[in-house]
């Protein structure tokens, strides 16, 4: 089936799922407090339990979140990873875009005028 | 025989549950998102309500992606609400009624829905949130959560979901008892979290949508799931959780109240209130 292309989007379909099951699951480990923790305290161990790829894990160690989505990340899931360090999803949306936090919310209220 | 008193949907970010964790509902930002649900609790006082049937997606919270079901109803006699990683805090538990949703079940896979039936839930914020910003003082409704697959493609189309939606009104009035059900469709309008296209809003979209799904659902049918994520965005999709509620309800309805309010967080956030019209 031909699949339909927009900009700057990725379906998250089986393709993506398959590719980015183990990095996934490693995230869904984060609703865990506990869990949460023990990444902050070894990361490469945590890393390594989970068998993440070398691209995911190069992503996970850059934090980034269009590679972590190339990688085969869930932005559901990638936001628990992100929330281990306290950001948010306009935290998240500056960072894909280029945009700082501030001018990320003002295109945003830009939208609402 | 039990009633369906009327359908209410609305966004569901975890944005707003955040605010009202910290109390900001009347300031300048959150103002005119929550300044719109005095009159939907008004409503709610009037039609009176014995149980909430809420229709949502979990993000990750319930479901992992190792098994991940279409359709699935919780038959539980309570659900509990869990921390999802990033900040929120959790909330009391809420009362489900086992014996409404198993009938829901019986229904609903007689009539070729064939849900995954689920006799414990974890409640996320697509859940508790509007369930918040319905009872701010705590839910005094029984809940019935239904979840629909908005997370990993291939998702259940427009139609399908008005198909379900219209299959889950049958198997509520089609209960015994007395009840006044109400439906909840939770998430929504526009928006997209993920890639170079994040913070993606369409008002001209949405509005069409806010209007359709009053007079003319089956219109929104038409789309497919790549149409809906190019113009509602990658997690715009959860229209799909309005397209079952609004289709449970039948008929001809009512637009009791709306509001269209761009942005909270990174999105586009919609509400109605929506009844029978006899």
């Amino acid at each position: 089936m031909k699949r339909r292309q927009i900009p700057g989007t990725t379906v998250f379909d089986g393709a993506q799922a398959r590719k980015g099951y183990a990095l996934n699951r490693m995230c869904y480990s984060f609703n865990d407090a506990a869990n949460r923790a023990e990444f902050l305290r070894d990361e490469d161990a945590y890393c390594r339990r989970f068998g993440l790829n070398e691209a995911q894990r190069a992503a996970i160690r850059r934090r980034n979140v269009l590679e972590l989505i190339a990688a085969g990340g869930n932005v559901y899931y990638l936001a628990k990873f992100a929330g281990i360090f306290r950001l948010d999803v306009q935290d998240i949306g500056a960072q894909q875009t280029g945009m700082t936090k501030e001018a990320f919310k003002a295109m945003l209220a830009e939208k609402g005028k | 025989m039990a009633t369906i008193v009327g359908a209410i949907t609305t966004s569901h970010v975890p944005a707003i549950g955040g605010a009202i964790a910290r109390g900001l509902q009347d300031e300048p930002y959150w103002k005119p998102f929550f300044g719109a649900f005095g009159r939907a609790r008004e409503w709610l006082e009037e039609v009176k309500p014995d149980i909430a049937v809420v229709v949502y997606n979990d993000h990750g919270l319930q479901f992992f992606l190792d098994k991940m079901p279409t359709f699935a109803v919780g038959a539980a006699d309570e659900y509990r609400n869990a921390d999802e990683g990033w900040g929120l805090p959790t909330m009391p538990p809420y009362r489900g009624s086992a014996a409404f949703s198993w009938h829901l079940i019986e229904s609903l896979v007689a009539d070729e829905f064939d849900v995954t039936s689920c006799q414990e839930v974890l409640v996320d914020h697509a859940f508790t949130v509007p369930m918040q910003l319905l009872w701010p003082s705590g839910c005094p409704v029984a809940t019935v959560p239904v979840l629909v697959n908005t997370v990993q493609h291939p998702l259940p189309s427009p139609t399908r979901c008005l198909k379900f939606g219209r299959a889950l009104g049958r198997a509520i009035e089609s209960y015994e008892e007395n009840l006044r059900i109400l439906v909840v469709g939770t998430g929504g309008l526009s928006h997209q979290l993920d890639g170079a296209r994040a913070g993606f809003i369409n008002r001209e979209f949405d509005q069409m949508c806010m209007a359709k799904i009053v007079e003319e659902p089956d219109a929104l049918g038409a789309y497919s799931i790549p149409e809906l994520v190019e113009l509602a965005g990658t997690q715009g999709v959860e229209l799909l959780n309005w397209l079952v509620a609004r289709a449970a309800l039948g008929g001809r309805v009512s637009r009791i109240h709306s509001n269209y309010h761009v942005p909270i967080s990174n999105t586009a956030s919609g509400m109605m209130v929506l009844e029978h019209r006899s």
